[in-house]
């Protein structure tokens, strides 16, 4: 019969165990995408896989050679920064009426807009592709940033609404009270108590607009086609590519990947905020 | 004198605009797909550019099914994004006969089109008009391990038929050795499984349409086809086949865990390069299998070049493809990269070349399987479509998709192959109806 302490300790010792094995996991495709990209085309394909190999750089010596990283590098950045900027211009005034000043039709219009996440993109791609084409967007960084500002302003709209709404109201009627304009409201008050909450929302869409394929392939071609066109351009279907391919996923997963992790703490504060009151 | 002076300047500035806007080189994006003989183009473009130093090359490269996609967004909605389009024998005629391509008519002299394998020509025209210049062309052919036939007293004709295929793979089917009788794509898709379901129905003596686009799927012989195809990779085939294409069978050949493979022809120089497979001595070649005829038994692709109407560099565009597609270009091929390495399959001096015949063993067999194939006359009853292991017509992808779907669920056990027949008549009628082909 265990004791109190030791049944404590024993689930203490099987959460841990599960939340390595869960953690694992989800790490194990990023970990094999890297080992692959040191494998060669024959040691990638083998079966059964090989977790023991001699080690090759030749994988990122011929991606270098044949693409021009830092230019499909230098159109994610700007896209995805410049789509979060502006989402975030948007995201935080209409979240700020919503959470704020709500009416009877607040819960609808948050949930029309969350709806436009459930419509096939390529459903819409013909028309948009028209109005790209018209409006001289095709193969542009502009085009790029506007698209992913309207695929993620739901998503940033609902977040800064659920973190603006765990604010107390009176503070901001103190704010008022002692004079503060609008924009002082927001930016001296409301920006600075839910900045942990923001800051996720910000990775979050970084992470969601680098990440993007679908628009970037369609909308773009040699101008300001981003590391995923790049990712796309190493896949074929007659011919031995998988460590290749590799190489160039974890050149284009890098970036990302050091920006979550030195910003984890931010991160992980803001998914959970709110959530235990 | 200061107006005077300003005037001067204008006009120098105006002077030095025009003079450079007129030297800027044009632009020419080339949409392509990602294969060895597509990046060796790639990494030729300086030798185009020296030659041109008034075109400007740009590369977009897809995998082959994101790259459909994209192109055919593209030419359909007029954009404009690509001046060179890498395209297949299937959408050369549809796109072609929609105008939205530029005819290849006015070739230099020095291009020698007759050089070009007349089947390979016919399958990038419509109505007799020329819209695309083969790149390469592949045809199917059998690749088979010397080794193990020799070992086991086998003997491989030069065309065998799907009959004597099942005979071999049983006797060298070794599951517990992991050495699979055949392998053959089982993955879904109509430049998949139904690629080679497709040949092989030609060579059961089926076909799509009838002479008034009528499916016939419930026929005899796509029955028997196809129960032929499931019994026979079902039973001698590797586990999981039915997940199986191109780069899959050809990693269980290369690592020596297929007897037989019946491919594209390209896959004969993966398989004999001896840095990729661990087999490359020992594979040998035939024709693809025939049953009850020989016609449409091995199938015809090629990857060509074409110039949309939308594109703003027509010229510039028509020059550079011109030059990938030439001798000239083999020429550079061998000169850079090695004579094995020349794009097989488009032009007869290719094959004139012994040394090409020698350096690559699987050439002569390539030359026999493409001469073979004939897209205007490729079933045993006459059938009122081009193409051997597709119909040119725009329903066709769509309909293949859904039928390979079908066939790839009978093969992986989901639905007998009568209920997949079945199924695929019924949704090949629908489609077809719903395109007008007929009223009902």
């Amino acid at each position: 019969m265990l004791s109190l302490k030791q049944r404590r300790s024993l689930n203490t010792l099987l959460m841990g165990v599960l939340a390595w094995g869960v953690a694992l996991a989800i790490f194990f495709p990023i970990f094999w995408m890297l080992l692959t990209s040191f494998k060669t085309e024959i040691d990638a394909f083998a079966t059964p896989p090989q977790l023991f190999f001699s080690p090759t750089l030749e994988n990122y010596t011929l991606v270098n050679e044949r693409s021009d990283y830092l230019h499909f590098a230098w159109n994610s950045v700007v896209v995805s920064f410049g789509s979060t900027i502006i989402g975030m211009m948007l995201a935080v005034p209409a979240a700020y009426s919503m959470a704020f000043f709500e009416t009877k039709r607040t819960k609808g219009t948050l949930l029309w807009m969350l709806s436009t996440k459930m419509l096939p993109p390529v459903g819409v791609l013909v028309p948009i592709y028209l109005i790209f084409k018209d409006t001289g967007l095709l193969d542009t960084k502009t085009g790029l940033v506007i698209i992913y500002t309207l695929i993620n302003l739901p998503i940033m709209i609902w977040m800064a609404y659920t973190y603006f709404k765990e604010i107390p109201k009176e503070v901001l009627e103190a704010a008022r009270m002692d004079g503060s304009t609008l924009f002082q409201e927001i930016w001296r008050v409301l920006l600075p108590m839910s900045k942990g909450g923001l800051a996720a929302t910000v990775l979050l869409s970084l992470i969601l607009s680098w990440n993007e394929a679908f628009w970037s392939l369609n909308l773009t071609a040699s101008e300001a086609a981003p590391l995923t066109a790049l990712i796309a351009s190493y896949s074929s279907p007659e011919g031995l590519f998988w460590a290749k391919l590799s190489a160039v996923s974890t050149l284009a997963c890098a970036p990302i990947l050091i920006f979550g992790w030195i910003s984890q703490k931010q991160l992980v504060r803001g998914l959970s905020f709110g959530a235990v009151k | 004198m200061n107006n005077k002076r300003y005037l001067s300047a204008v006009m120098a500035v105006g002077m030095t605009a025009v003079a450079s806007s007129a030297m800027a080189a044009t632009k020419v994006t080339i949409g392509t797909v990602n294969n060895g003989d597509m990046v060796r183009m790639q990494g030729l473009s300086d030798e185009f550019e020296k030659l041109h130093p008034d075109i400007d090359l740009n590369w977009v490269v897809l995998e082959e099914n994101v790259l459909r996609q994209r192109l055919t967004t593209d030419i359909a909605t007029d954009g404009g994004q690509f001046d060179v389009m890498t395209i297949g024998m299937y959408e050369a005629p549809i796109w072609g006969g929609k105008e939205w391509l530029t005819p290849m008519g006015d070739l230099p002299s020095d291009y020698d089109l007759a050089d070009i394998f007349p089947s390979v020509l016919g399958g990038l025209s419509s109505d007799g008009t020329l819209y695309a210049l083969p790149f390469y062309a592949e045809s199917s052919m059998t690749f088979y391990r010397k080794d193990l036939f020799e070992a086991n007293g086998l003997s491989m004709p030069d065309q065998p038929s799907w009959d004597q295929m099942k005979s071999f793979a049983e006797q060298l089917h070794k599951p517990q050795e992991e050495q699979y009788g055949i392998c053959l794509r089982g993955k879904a898709g109509w430049g998949e499984n139904m690629a080679l379901v497709t040949t092989m129905a030609n060579a059961f003596g089926a076909r799509w349409f009838d002479e008034n686009w009528k499916p016939e799927f419930t026929g005899e012989e796509w029955g028997n086809a196809v129960s032929f195809y499931v019994d026979l990779l079902g039973n001698y085939g590797p586990p999981g086949a039915s997940s199986n294409g191109f780069n899959e069978n050809l990693a269980l050949f290369n690592s020596g865990k297929c007897a037989m493979w019946v491919d594209a022809t390209v896959a004969g120089s993966f398989l004999t390069d001896e840095s990729q497979s661990r087999v490359a001595e020992h594979v040998g070649f035939a024709l693809a299998p025939e049953q009850v005829t020989s016609k449409g038994s091995g199938w015809l692709w090629s990857w060509a070049l074409a110039v949309p109407v939308s594109s703003d560099a027509k010229e510039a565009a028509k020059t550079f493809i011109t030059w990938a597609t030439s001798r000239a270009y083999s020429q550079l091929v061998e000169e850079t990269y090695g004579i094995a390495n020349v794009p097989p399959g488009t032009r007869t001096s290719t094959y004139d070349n012994v040394e090409y015949l020698e350096a690559a063993p699987f050439a002569t067999r390539t030359l026999e399987a493409i001469g073979n194939a004939d897209p205007n006359d490729s079933t045993l009853n006459p059938s009122p479509y081009v193409g051997v292991q597709f119909a040119a017509i725009p329903e066709f992808q769509s309909i293949a998709t859904q039928v390979g779907k079908l066939i790839s669920g009978a093969l992986a056990g989901s639905m007998s192959v009568d209920h997949a027949l079945k199924a695929a008549q019924s949704i090949t009628l629908r489609e077809m109806t719903r395109a007008r082909y007929y009223s009902n």
